[in-house]
């Protein structure tokens, strides 16, 4: 469903992404790793369509579209869907409004009416139920005076609402105490079946004995060096990534 | 005031407005002392009116304009201005909406004013308004039973000059700045409300302008008092953009609140702005004050300013009562090459006064906008209180916002809090939104919306629905 081929990816004229290819089936899940400032996040703002970044080669689809033609809220309402690092505060709007004009707007985009505001609300009660968070958060704005943690369960409410095609989550797990990174998890794994597809940023292990990944991949200087199961994942934890890179540049 | 006399009143003003037989009298261009006696005799006031008036204009013929304010504009002539005219004659004006520019039209649709009040808005020559006759008739009954005056100022003159001669000018002297002495030398309409003690006026005044909005003047007059204990939401304006061939305004507004009285002045102004290149905008110079002369007094100022080419207005409190609160909210929204310089005053005179300002500047396009703010402790205000709040957002890079508070602190014991705040509409906060799947317009406008949620909710309810969707047909193509 996604392909990624050769992307080169330049921020301020210096390279980051250098040459990255990448394939995602519906119904896998993707864990990417890799050194701090490899390029993680720089590759999913990318496919999300982050305006700071300069593909200069390589082509990204989705679904047989082209998605580096597709403007940002396009790419949302095909189903792309990123989970951010650093989830923004937006002073004054409440977070169901955000929600509401969110999901109203992708319903547009397929064609289909807004939702009625009765079947909205039970929706988003269950799924805020479900990420075992207070209803006051609905009617606070959006992610201002949030908690580290109280942030990224809020991304993942949003995708429980939104029921994005690919998921993508860049450091979901960083900032959460182990009850909450359990109710991320089985947010996450909720997202799960045949039709859908994940591809999660993380530095740690831990969050993948919870989500666990089909395929594990090392992002190195803006490429992926190393692909591998699960397996490969332990292996970094134990070993961590110098050998990977070696083992490349052999 | 009787019934009658409303309706009486409610049917000259519609007369006066729009019947289309009306001979227009104009005077020639110029100002000297003909030509307020002239417009004093057309308003048929009494001689110590024409008196007041020629005082005024001496006093202008010594003043300067001001220079102080962050704007640019060409010098205006004032002897190429005429000073009266009668309703223009209709036969330069729209036929029927089909001879509107459908721009405005769209404007009017987007914004959802209902549909007799579009043409006369866009100053169709057709009796649409007669429509609301009925309407403001009720209007006027319920008023009148309650004892609440509430005519144009002319009326007043002609009716309550005991009440006229006890107030006007005492709030804002004659002198008080150059557009204030030219709008006492030659102003021609206007409002007069009086809210007589113990009495809360039964409505919001504001249905009435919204139907006769189109009925504008240059040098509008309005003055308002209320009695001890008396209390009135009053909102001038109208969210619509509106035709209009006088480029200079020169409003003053007065308000007077006696002990525990309340008045709610709000504001929403959408004045053309011009074309593009400013060409043609109107000149918004208003002189607005409140005297809290009552202890335990209060008046709460909001206003949203989407129009004119260039604004320049202080709505002030001048705490004189014991006790007494000024409140000041304030969204101004500047777009194209609009210039805008706004703020307030808070005089704190009396002991334990308190006031608040909220204001929140959002430029966008090429515009220029500044924030003035004076916040004076008298030495007598024991105790008293201010907050200050001012944010600025800027959208794109060719737009500026300004800050310039004042403080004049003459006690001790006075608490004055200020935050300012500049920020530019974040390019991570619109791609988070639109990374949801929300349009960049829809996204822009959330984010703005949600910058003046603290204003908006200090309007009466019907009017900030409006305010957002102003808010957003303003900020059309703001952004890319
Ligand atoms: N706007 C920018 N200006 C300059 N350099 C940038 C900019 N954005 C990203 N970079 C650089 O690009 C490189 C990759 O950044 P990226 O955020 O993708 O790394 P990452 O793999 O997600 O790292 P981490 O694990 O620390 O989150 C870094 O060296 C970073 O400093
Ligand atoms: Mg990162």
């Amino acid at each position: 469903m996604l392909e990624v081929k050769d992307l080169h990816v330049t921020v301020e004229g210096k390279e980051i992404l250098k040459g990255l290819s990448l394939t995602v089936n519906p119904g896998e899940v993707h864990a990417i790793m890799g050194p701090n400032g490899a390029g993680k996040s720089t590759l999913s703002a990318v496919i999300a369509g982050n305006e700071g970044y300069e593909v200069t080669s390589g082509s990204i689809t989705f679904e047989g579209q082209d998605v580096l033609e597709m403007e940002i809220e396009e790419r949302a309402q095909a189903g792309l869907l990123l989970g951010f690092q650093y989830p923004v505060e937006i002073p004054g709007v409440k977070n169901v409004y955000l929600l509401k004009a969110a999901l109203n707007a992708q319903r547009a985009a397929r064609g289909e009416g807004e939702m009625p505001a009765p079947e909205f609300m039970k929706l988003v009660r269950e799924k805020l139920a479900y990420m075992k968070m207070d209803p006051s958060f609905l009617q606070r704005a959006v992610n201002e005076g949030f908690s580290g943690g109280e942030k990224k369960r809020n991304e993942i409410l949003q995708m429980l609402v939104l029921q994005p095609k690919l998921a993508m989550l860049d450091e979901i797990d960083s900032g959460l105490d182990i009850d909450a990174m359990k109710v991320v998890a089985e947010g996450v794994n909720s997202l799960r079946d045949s039709e859908r597809a994940i591809l999660m940023v993380t530095h740690y292990q831990r969050l993948l004995d919870y989500i666990e990944p089909d395929y594990v991949h090392v992002l190195v200087d803006g490429r992926i060096v190393k692909s591998g199961d699960k397996t490969l994942a332990l292996e970094l934890e134990s070993r961590g990534y110098e050998w990977v890179t070696e083992e490349s540049a052999a | 005031m009787a019934t009658e006399e409303m309706e009486q009143l409610v049917r000259r003003e519609y007369t006066q407005g729009f019947v289309t037989d009306i001979e227009s009298e104009t005077v020639p261009p110029g100002l000297d002392e003909s030509v307020i006696a002239f417009i004093s005799q057309k308003k048929g006031e009494p001689e110590w009116m024409l008196e007041w008036r020629l005082d005024a204009y001496q006093q202008w013929l010594k003043m300067k304009a001001p220079s102080w304010a962050h704007l640019n504009y060409p010098p205006i002539d004032y002897q190429a201005i005429s000073y009266f005219s009668a309703p223009k004659s209709k036969d330069d004006a729209p036929k029927s909406l089909d001879e509107v520019d459908p721009k405005l039209l769209e404007t009017y649709e987007k914004l959802g004013i209902p549909l007799h009040e579009r043409a006369a808005l866009a100053g169709v020559a057709v009796d649409a308004v007669f429509d609301s006759v009925s309407v403001t008739t009720t209007f006027k009954e319920k008023l009148g039973e309650a004892g609440v005056i509430f005519c144009s100022i002319s009326e007043a003159i002609r009716d309550y000059p005991e009440l006229i001669k006890q107030y006007l000018g005492t709030v804002v002297p004659k002198a008080d700045n150059y557009f204030a002495a030219l709008n006492s030398a030659v102003f021609t309409d206007g409002s007069f409300v009086y809210v007589p003690e113990g009495v809360t006026c039964p409505m919001e005044l504001s249905t009435y302008f919204r139907i006769n909005a189109a009925n504008t003047g240059q040098f509008e007059r309005t003055l308002i008092i209320c009695e001890k204990q008396a209390q009135v939401s009053y909102l001038e304006g109208c969210t619509a953009p509106m035709r209009d061939e006088n480029q200079l305004h020169a409003a003053v507004v007065e308000l007077v609140a006696l002990e525990d009285a309340y008045i709610k002045y709000s504001t929403v102004q959408n004045w053309y702005p011009g074309d593009e290149e400013g060409r043609g905008g109107i000149y918004n110079f208003v002189t607005k004050r409140a005297d809290c002369r009552g202890d335990r007094s209060k008046v709460s100022w909001t206003q949203v300013e989407t129009g004119s080419a260039i604004t320049w207005k202080y709505p002030s409190c001048v705490l004189r009562g014991k006790d007494s609160v000024g409140e000041f909210y304030s969204v101004a929204v500047t777009n194209g090459r609009q210039q805008a310089d706004t703020g307030t005053k808070m005089i704190h005179i009396g002991e334990g006064t308190k006031s608040t300002i909220v204001s929140k500047g959002i430029a966008a396009g090429n515009s220029e906008q500044a924030y003035r703010g004076l916040v004076k402790i008298g030495p007598r205000a024991k105790g008293a209180r201010n907050f200050t709040q001012c944010d600025s957002l800027l959208i794109g890079d060719r737009c500026g916002a300004h800050t310039f508070p004042y403080q004049e602190i003459g006690n001790s014991s006075a608490t004055v809090e200020h935050e300012a705040t500049t920020s530019k509409i974040g390019e991570d906060q619109l791609f988070y939104c639109r990374q949801r799947g929300i349009s960049e317009e829809d996204a822009v406008n959330m984010i703005v919306n949600g910058f003046c949620k603290d204003v908006f909710q200090e309007l009466p309810m019907e009017f900030a629905v409006e305010a957002e969707a102003l808010l957003n047909v303003t900020l059309e193509g703001a952004v890319g």
